[in-house]
């Protein structure tokens, strides 16, 4: 097990010097599309590997511990010289003093504070064991997309972008490799490498196109995601100077036993970790990242969105959830996320680019899985771990078909995919089972919303429960509002020409294996939760719970069969149906057909039919602000409550031990 | 226990149109006495269907009959998880995906009336989804579950006295839910207004008489979660809560009647306000109650 996690973590960053030495497209593409299937099936076979093992957890430590250990402290070094260079040369030194502050404290504690003991620094459980096959398999999907995607981009689409697909390639392998070291890691000292390393490659990936936008966008990435490494940080330094240890489960266990009496030294390096945590998964105030991750090539943008780096913030908060219940971190948590899934729905009602509706509606998500995780109880982390895993699924699937949508009808705004499914039925279909897989009623988002209500219901804190049940209910009514809007715009009749589907093979093979494993994974759910989130819930709470009851269970699926069958059945019956075609009603003004009508000087004119978007009521000029005030503000008081009420135990502490002396 | 809930969700899909029906019949009557006139027959709901079942069957887009014949499904799966005392979140979810398929079958046709009603529809759903949710908490908090039968099975006293707040919300979004003034905007009552029949402009024949009748049981289940804030486990409670559903359907009658209609953004705003005062303070209460 331990050569083979090693192996996981270590290959992706070796085999990242392939796509970056081999220059010639083919056999490039053919090192991706190998590299890609050894990190999948590398990821199952470790996955399997241990759930046949029984599925115990493992805390072991790497071969080789002190050479990794080192690689880790020079890789710091070496990633803060390397940001400190770049704020240097865009003028951004902030970004600089961020990078510098973050790693240089821990480095000086690491070697020179009180001596650590040999502790595990590894750990493989129930949610790695997730986590793992998510990054494996969507991420190394993503990669398979890339290859075509990226051709298509700099041959036929955007020849006045320099061509450094070498280097966005390189840097996907990057990515997993660091997302999985992050996943696995127990000591924060690997966990904070792999952090800044994931920061960093975002950062590279989202300035790809090196436009003026995309280098703002990049650095606004890349000061958010440092900001949240100050977090790690800080709770590493705690961990250190307070509790001698820099392992996170030891964090965590102190935070659960004694963060409920009220201590909240312990909870400390919990609300450290959770704001870096927050930052990661784009959640207000610290959105504005992702948004403006829109403007790289659409597989970075799937990457960043669905298995990798968002999902390294809502991992970690996943994993820090059972010291969060009920107490302030939790609330704040709780109360951010809440509020994101709100806003952030609100806001994808508002705008009509198709990515920046995806970017959004990822951001509402991850508020509710952020909620669930901040609540704490058993309920809510089944339901969280359930939306982690629907969202990769999805999300990513979502971004390639609009990738791929783009690149076909040279248009991402979903008004422009009116009657998508008459002209391109496969990316339709693949479109709306995305959309199903997001929201419609027995998918994901069902249960978790149930288990969600439920447990916020439950929440002992009157004033917070309050609110994120209002949250939870407002919230998905808007969410219902934009992912219908958009399903109807592609139902509806076309007025395009059919054209030529440009969207490449491997692109369609990416796609249509996602959609293959959403609904696998819809039909599996029973299994899924019977085998893999109870096992999970009994490590991290020590009890095991029915969450949902038998009969809610089978009433989901017969809504779940429901959702196919029932429009399957209908479709068949009424097929061959006589019946006498008509054109619309337009007032007696049709110009013969459903899209023109006679216009008051006697000519046909084309009629545009367009969806509400309600800008005035709550337009992103309107509202983003004041929701980046108030989430800061939620955030800024709390934060303040748990630092000030810490500083307060350790005088306390000093005073005793001087007294004592 | 167990024949209870199966006749109930029987009695539910034979009887509800013809008990709805009635209603929509006696509805009819009572607003033209209202406005001084005569008015049809307490039966002339059933001969509109019967008339439009019989009509030739025109379309502008031969999608729109599956979607809608779905969209009726649903709405009497709906029913069922309801009268059969299954899980009270799950009818509301399961509701909200049947209005799905109706705004699925009415933009399918590229018609500007039916766009726009599709629209409005959509904005009259975002305005009452967060109140029918917060019924089903309300009932939660009142009785810790969410599961009908047991909601009636384990209340001594009506949960209409720690609910009041609900109650309040909830009968104001089913005057937008029963699609009558001052919120018929998706649909109008009257045929000559700007939208035309809004979403439903498109459906002909059998298809708009689908959609009448969808609508009737749709009725029945907002009707039978009026009807849940009166019942407790005392069976005369039941007599109460008919004669509340009763009370209720007379106040939408008579607000229908009074009042001139609005438009849609001051709906919205309406329906989040009342939602967030009323039901708002009502859970907060309730919240501190349960400690």
């Amino acid at each position: 097990m331990e050569t083979l996690v090693t192996a996981l973590i270590c290959f992706p960053f070796l085999w990242a010097i392939l796509p970056a030495v081999i220059h010639n497209s083919k056999r490039r593409a053919f090192t991706v599309y190998l590299g890609c299937a050894i990190v999948m099936v590398l990821s199952v076979f470790t996955a399997i590997q241990w759930y046949l093992a029984g599925g115990q957890t493992l805390d072991f430590r790497l071969p080789y511990q002190q050479v990794f250990g080192e690689i880790f402290l020079w890789g710091d070094i070496f990633l803060m010289c390397f940001i400190t260079y770049l704020a240097y040369k865009h003028h951004r030194l902030i970004i600089a003093f961020l990078s510098i502050i973050s790693t240089v404290v821990p480095t000086i504690l690491e070697k020179f504070g009180p001596k650590l003991g040999i502790v595990p620094t590894m750990r493989f459980d129930w949610l790695t064991f997730i986590m793992v096959l998510i990054i494996g398999v969507v991420g190394s999907l993503i990669g398979i997309y890339a290859v075509g995607y990226m051709h298509g981009f700099h041959i036929h689409h955007h020849k006045e972008v320099t061509d450094r697909r070498s280097f966005f390639l390189s840097m996907i392998f990057v990515f997993f490799g660091a997302m999985f070291g992050l996943v696995t890691s127990a000591n924060l000292l690997g966990l904070y490498f792999f952090w800044e390393i994931t920061s960093v490659t975002s950062f590279l990936l989202i300035g790809y196109t090196r436009t003026d936008e995309a280098i703002n966008n990049s650095f606004k990435a890349l000061w958010m995601n440092l900001l949240g490494g100050c977090g790690l940080a800080v709770a590493i330094s705690v961990g250190i100077v307070c509790f001698h240890t820099a392992n996170l489960y030891d964090l965590i266990y102190a935070g659960q036993t004694s963060g409920k009496a009220g201590d909240m030294l312990c909870l400390l390096p919990i609300a450290m970790l959770a704001f870096a945590a927050l930052t990661k998964s784009a959640q207000f105030p610290f959105s504005g990242w992702l948004l403006g991750a829109m403007v790289a090539p659409t597989p970075s943008s799937a990457l960043l969105h669905s298995a990798t780096m968002v999902k390294a913030g809502v991992y970690m908060l996943i994993r820090l959830s059972p010291a969060m219940a009920d107490n302030y971190v939790g609330n704040m948590v709780a109360l951010i996320g809440g509020f994101t899934f709100v806003a952030a729905s609100c806001f994808a009602i508002t705008v009509s680019d198709g990515k920046k509706v995806l970017a959004y509606s990822t951001i509402s998500n991850l508020g509710l899985i952020v909620a669930c995780t901040g609540c704490g109880y058993e309920e809510t982390i089944w339901a969280a771990v359930f939306l982690v895993i629907f969202h990769a699924v999805s999300k990513s699937m979502l971004f390639q078909c609009v990738g791929a949508i783009e690149t076909t009808i040279g248009s991402r705004d979903v008004e422009e995919m009116q009657g998508l499914m008459s002209i391109f039925p496969k990316l339709a279909f693949i479109l709306m089972v995305g959309i199903a897989g997001m929201f419609l009623a027995p998918f994901g988002m069902l249960i978790s919303k149930w288990a969600a209500l439920k447990a916020f219901i439950d929440t002992s804190s009157v004033y917070v429960s309050t609110l994120m049940v209002l949250f939870i209910c407002f919230g998905s009514a808007t969410t219902m509002f934009y992912w219908t809007k958009w399903m109807s715009k592609i139902l509806g009749a076309s007025k395009r020409e059919k054209s030529r589907d440009l969207t490449k093979k491997n692109e369609y093979i990416s796609m249509f294996f996602h959609a293959f494993m959403m609904i696998a994974l819809i039909l599996g759910f029973p299994w899924l939760s019977e085998h893999v989130l109870k096992p999970l819930s009994n490590d991290m709470f020590g009890i095991v719970k029915q969450v949902i009851s038998y009969e809610n269970m089978i009433i989901m699926i017969v809504l779940l069969c429901g959702v196919f069958v029932i429009p399957f059945v209908n479709y068949l019956m009424t097929k061959n149906q006589k019946g006498k075609q008509v054109i619309t009603y337009m007032g007696g003004a049709n110009a013969g057909d459903n899209f023109n009508f006679v216009s008051a000087t006697g000519d046909p004119k084309e009629m545009e039919i367009s969806n509400f978007y309600m800008e005035e009521l709550m337009g992103e000029k309107k509202l983003f602000t004041p929701a980046i005030l108030i989430s800061s503000f939620i955030l800024i008081v709390y934060l303040i409550i748990v630092v000030g009420g810490a500083l307060q135990r350790w005088f306390r502490l000093e005073l005793f031990w001087q007294s004592s002396t | 226990m167990v024949q209870t809930r199966i006749i109930l969700a029987i009695l539910y899909i034979v009887l509800s149109p013809f008990v709805i029906g009635l209603l929509d019949g006696f509805d009819r009557k009572i607003s033209a006495r209202m406005q001084g006139r005569k008015g049809p027959s307490v039966f002339q709901p059933f001969y509109d269907i019967k008339k439009l079942f019989e009509k030739e069957f025109l379309t502008a887009n031969k999608m729109q009959l599956f979607l809608i014949r779905s969209y009726l499904c649903f709405i009497v799966l709906s029913g069922i998880i309801f009268f059969a005392g299954f899980d009270l979140l799950l009818v509301i979810f399961s509701l909200s995906t049947a209005a799905m398929f109706l705004i699925l079958a009415s933009t399918a046709t590229h018609s500007p009336f039916a766009s726009q009603g599709t629209s409005r529809e959509l904005v009259q759903i975002m305005a009452c989804e967060p109140m029918e949710l917060l019924v089903a908490v309300g009932f939660y908090l009142a009785t810790s579950t969410f599961t009908v039968s047991d909601i009636v099975a384990g209340s001594s006293v009506a949960n209409i006295r720690y609910l009041p707040g609900f109650f309040v919300g909830f009968v104001f979004i089913l005057t937008i839910k029963f699609r009558k003034s001052p919120f018929d905007i998706s649909t109008s009552h009257h045929a000559h207004q700007e939208v035309i029949k809004g979403v439903t402009s498109e459906m002909v024949g059998k298809e708009y008489a689908l959609v009448t009748i969808a609508e009737w049981y749709e009725n029945a289940i907002l009707l039978g979660i009026v009807g849940l804030f009166f019942v407790s486990n005392n069976p005369l409670t039941f007599i109460g809560a008919v004669i509340a559903i009763l009370a209720v359907w007379f106040l939408e009658i008579l607000i229908d009647n009074t009042s001139a209609r609005v438009k849609w953004q001051l709906m919205l705003k309406l329906a989040w306000g009342v939602t967030i005062v009323a039901a708002g303070m009502n859970l907060f209460l309730l919240e501190i109650i349960r400690g």
